[in-house]
């Protein structure tokens, strides 16, 4: 019932907080955030699940009743938390409260509507990660766009209605895609499955169930089925990853975006693209995954030096980080298909910790805007003399994208690397390694460039605002995150080792890669 | 038969019986009533004569009391769960309609009239959906045509309203007049009009008279077309919903449309058995490729209207599309119990589909009450000044266009997931993409209410209480259908299963 009364919770706040008065909704949204909070920090404490949901393991906090009966399948509500999607659901919920407080100072105009759609799109995000029912979890998924949508839409900056719709368009086709792939599956496994559930299904694939599909006369055949929907359900996913080439969307959604919206969008929603390709993708159909797996690694590469050369052209400080989410989403993706206890232990660890980094550097960035009213480089300089609270939290966040030791970034990448460097299934394993850690080198080079430009150097503002100093609802967040990504780098423990737990399963198969 | 099951017989008419008291009422009212009698009562007895109706069809569901299908009257009409099963879409929408126009009228002359056409084309749509011969489908179909006819022309110094009145009455005579010819084709080569009978004598028929039993089919299903508002019988529909005062548009394009599907299910199921008319005119097919061009072109159209009343009328064509895989679907080919799943599932969209698409239009009557204007941009900003009415638009819309927010993401799931247990995944293929096309128009509302800013302010002054009871009654019970649809699937796919 832990689940049920988190999203309950939440929405009914929604509600509340939408009919509002906009005077009160600021204050309210915060104190209505913390019930959620506090309820999933109960559940991580108490967790008692191991294993992994999809293959068997034992499942904390689950429900399961059925809902829908239909022909021969039977959809389920069926929620329940294991060590992969605990975390994610901490994440959302320490992210949305973080990011209600940093909604303060730039929000100031439809302020109930605003706070509202946010606890509907936390709400729908802790179902993403609890649904272990496709449909359900599909209803979910769907659900997230819409508050997403509106609060790029109507919050956002001056293309905010150009960036909403490609936003809503480019997802939207990507669920379509996906949604075909899945049911694909759910028919050629015919009569080996009574629901739609994903740990029947998962279960049913793994054990090689998979038949043909259609009529005897126009079949089929279970490979180019398995196949087909992989990439079906690759492809979807990608899009909200995202993954180069399907990432266009994200810059301009980024830039459009108000700041405690762009957080929650960096945050969770592109973990959303990763959880699923982990899910669906590598736990269902591990070997349309090794068949694939180097074009996988090579796209994972291609998006971590692509996105971080691009981060590199930017002038615009919030682009800067926008694109190099492209690029830490890469070793998300190297670090699955390496398949590796590590590998994909650590782009769980990976999906966390960039979570927090790249919530606490778009946070920081708002901050900077609040101040200034300007966020390209060339127009600001000198900034750390000036804000200095503000301008230490940037920096650490930026050496903890970069992979400073005891910062959770760190311990993340290097996760991805120690898998990915021990691959079985991935040829030429040390080669993909290599070049992917090329990358760090360059996102070194962006965020020193960015930071020497903006913070350092004789103080100059090409803007009229008086610089004024942030108010404390600004900074206890970005300080709460840094304390968090610190955390996370000293004590890996508090996530990896129940991520650990349930991707033992996930990696275990006939050819699986040796565990380092 | 004695004349004590005859009346536990005939009770099962009840609802009928309750939208013909409360039409009976309005004459009562009338005749005695004052001069220019007040809105309230009127909106008060026909909404109390459509939830008698949909709650004695509810109670008679859920007691099973018709369970195996009661026929009356010497099988002209039968009353099953197909039959109850559509009369409480009937009801709802009705009882919708009627609470909507209590605001809506206020201040036009005419009310009694207004009230008493609604509910005599309710009667005839229930009537419909119990028809059992054909002689009894064609009678129905009138009770349920004139009455919308003029309810189309109720605003008369209207050009929009009387232009689709006039165009609604000619190709609305003319389809009868087509279908009136099939049947009486039908019945010179089977020599009768009960469907069982028709049924029966199919066999013979296809062999004796292939050709002009065959054209009897297609013409009846050209008539039923009409009633459906698919292609090729559709261009009346963007006129008169464009023209029709905004609730009497949900009403045709929710419950009129329903009927029509009602009838069509009834008549090609039960009357012309598939595997004995294959050979002579497999309208199978024929359904197929109508749901393929119904829903493309219906939802390619409405991907190109400016003007939002307009842009629902072609989505509602869309929408039949969607409903006609039931029939399309019928091929034979699935498992165990295909045909009555997917053909249940489409009974399941059109429930739905009557609570989410009424809801839609009620919004435009809401926003045609405020006088707002009826093209996208005039809904600009409209968010920030209604935001609850938006709010349950906004429901309406993304349900409509299948996202999981209400119960058309489930009752599409359905069909689609029907069409492929059924053997024909390319027919789900295709309404999946035009789902996907619908969201574009679809959002483009969305849009304009919470996102674009208004050219100048709105004059809102009042918000009319019933016009949003109504509205959001529709919005949550679509909301509601999401998670609640298990509570009437099972007797969709069992009214479905009853037919074959």
């Amino acid at each position: 019932m832990l689940i049920e009364a988190i999203i309950a919770a939440c929405l009914l706040s929604a509600a509340v907080v939408f009919v509002s008065p906009d005077r009160y909704a600021h204050k309210l949204a915060l104190g209505l955030s913390v019930p959620p909070l506090a309820l999933s920090l109960y559940a991580y404490a108490a967790f008692e699940g191991s294993g992994n949901a999809l293959l068997g393991g034992e499942i904390a906090y689950e429900t399961f009743t059925e809902w829908l009966r239909f022909g021969p399948y039977a959809v389920n509500y069926h929620v329940g938390l294991d060590g992969i999607s605990l975390p994610l659901v901490v994440l959302s919920t320490v992210l949305t409260t973080l990011a209600l407080l940093s909604a303060w100072t730039p929000i100031d105009e439809r302020q109930s509507e605003f706070y509202g759609l946010v606890l509907f799109l936390e709400g729908s995000l802790v179902g993403v990660f609890a649904a272990l029912d496709f449909v359900l979890w599909f209803v979910f998924w769907e659900a997230v766009l819409i508050p997403m949508y509106l609060l790029i839409g109507v919050w956002g900056g001056p293309r905010r209605k150009y960036a909403a719709i490609k936003f809503f368009v480019y997802t939207n086709i990507a669920s379509l895609v996906m949604f075909i792939g899945y049911f694909g599956l759910v028919f050629g496994l015919g009569d080996a499955i009574s629901s739609t559930g994903m740990p029947e299904v998962a279960q049913a694939l793994r054990a090689g169930q998979l038949g043909s599909l259609g009529t005897s006369a126009a079949a089929i055949p279970a490979d180019a089925l398995a196949m087909g929907a992989f990439l079906a359900m690759f492809v979807g996913f990608a899009v909200k990853v995202p993954i180069v080439p399907f990432h266009t969307w994200l810059p301009d959604a980024h830039v459009e975006a108000p700041t405690p919206v762009s957080v929650l969008l960096a945050g969770v929603l592109l973990k959303m693209g990763t959880y699923a390709l982990l899910r669906f993708n590598f736990t269902m159909l591990p070997e349309q995954a090794a068949i694939l797996a180097v074009p996988i690694a090579a796209i994972a590469v291609v998006s971590i030096i692509y996105g971080a050369m691009l981060a590199l052209a930017q002038q615009d400080l919030k682009r800067v980080v926008a694109y190099s989410s492209v690029s830490s989403m890469g070793y998300v993706i190297l670090g699955l298909i390496a398949y590796t206890v590590y590998g994909v232990g650590g782009a769980t660890f990976q999906m966390i910790a960039h979570g927090l980094i790249s919530g606490l550097l778009f946070m920081t960035v708002g901050v900077f805007y609040n101040a200034t009213h300007t966020r390209m480089i060339g127009d600001m300089s000198g900034l750390a003399g000036r804000m200095p609270v503000t301008a230490t939290v940037f920096v650490a966040g930026a050496f903890a994208y970069m992979g400073l030791p005891l910062m959770a970034g760190f311990m993340a990448e290097l996760f991805v690397f120690l898998g990915a460097f021990g691959s079985t299934v991935l040829p030429a394993a040390p080669v993909f390694t290599a070049a992917a850690m090329f990358g760090i080198v360059i996102v070194a080079g962006y965020l020193l460039w960015a930071m020497q430009r903006s913070l350092f150097g004789p103080f100059r503002l090409e803007t009229d605002y008086e610089l004024a100093r942030a108010p404390a609802h600004d900074i206890v967040p970005i300080v709460t995150l840094l304390a968090l990504v610190i955390a996370l780098g000293v004590a890996p423990d508090i996530f990896f080792e129940m991520i650990r737990d349930a991707t033992l399963d996930v990696v275990a198969f006939d050819f699986g890669g040796e565990s380092p | 038969m004695s004349a004590s099951s005859v009346t536990a017989a005939t009770a099962l008419l009840a609802p009928a019986a309750a939208f013909v008291l409360a039409a009976l009422a309005m004459f009562v009212i009338d005749a005695f009533g004052a001069e220019e009698t007040s809105g309230l009562v009127l909106a008060v007895v026909s909404t109390a004569g459509s939830i008698a109706a949909l709650s004695i069809s509810g109670l008679l569901l859920a007691s099973g009391a018709a369970a195996g299908g009661v026929a009356l009257f010497g099988g002209q009409l039968v009353v099953d769960g197909m039959s109850l099963l559509f009369t409480f879409v009937f009801g709802s929408v009705t009882a919708l309609v009627s609470v909507a126009s209590l605001d809506y009228t206020r201040g036009r002359p005419y009310k009694t009239e207004y009230y008493l056409l609604i509910l005599l084309a309710a009667t005839g749509m229930s009537l419909l959906a119990s028809a059992n011969s054909l002689a009894v489908v064609f009678v129905a179909l009138e009770l349920t045509s004139l009455p919308s006819y003029a309810l189309v022309a109720y605003l008369k110094n209207n050009r929009g309203s009387v232009e689709g009145a006039l165009k609604y009455f000619f190709v609305g005579a003319l389809s009868s007049g087509i279908m009136l010819y099939g049947i009486s084709l039908v019945y010179a080569s089977t020599g009768s009009l009960l469907l069982a009978d028709v049924a029966a004598a199919s066999g013979e028929a296809s062999a004796t008279y292939p050709g002009v039993f065959g054209v009897g089919i297609l013409l009846i299903i050209g008539g039923l077309a009409f009633k459906t508002a698919s292609v090729p019988f559709h261009f009346w529909a963007p006129d008169v919903y464009e023209g029709a005062p905004a609730p009497v548009a949900a009403f045709l394009s929710s419950a009129s449309k329903a009927a029509g599907f009602v009838v069509a299910f009834r008549v090609l199921v039960v009357g012309f058995p598939i595997e004995t008319i294959a050979g002579t005119l497999d309208w199978v097919l024929v359904f197929q490729i109508l749901a393929v061009v119904t829903m493309t072109v219906g939802n390619f159209a409405a991907a190109t209207q400016e003007n939002v009343k307009r842009m629902l009328a072609y989505s509602s064509i869309g929408h039949a599309g969607y409903a006609l895989i039931g029939l399309a679907a019928l091929t034979n080919v699935g498992g165990v119990g295909a045909e009555s799943t997917v053909l249940g599932a489409s009974v399941l969209h059109l429930l739905v589909y009557g609570f989410m698409n009424t809801g839609a239009f009620l919004f435009v009557a809401l926003a045609e009450h405020w006088e707002i204007g009826r093209t996208f941009e005039d809904y600009n900003g409209l968010g920030a000044e209604a935001p609850i009415a938006c709010v349950a638009m906004t429901v309406f819309l993304f349900s409509l266009a299948g996202l999981p927010v209400g119960g058309g993401f489930v009752s599409k799931y359905y069909l689609f997931a029907g069409a492929v247990g059924a053997g024909v995944w390319w027919l789900a293929l295709i309404g999946a993409i035009n789902s996907a096309l619908s969201l574009f128009y679809y959002s483009r509302v969305v849009k304009a209410m919470w996102i674009e800013s208004p050219a100048e302010p709105f004059a809102i002054e009042r918000y009319p209480t019933a016009l949003y009871a109504a509205l959001l009654t529709a919005a949550v019970v679509t909301v509601v259908l999401l998670p609640g649809i298990l509570v009437v699937d099972g007797t969709a796919f069992d009214a479905a299963a009853a037919l074959f």
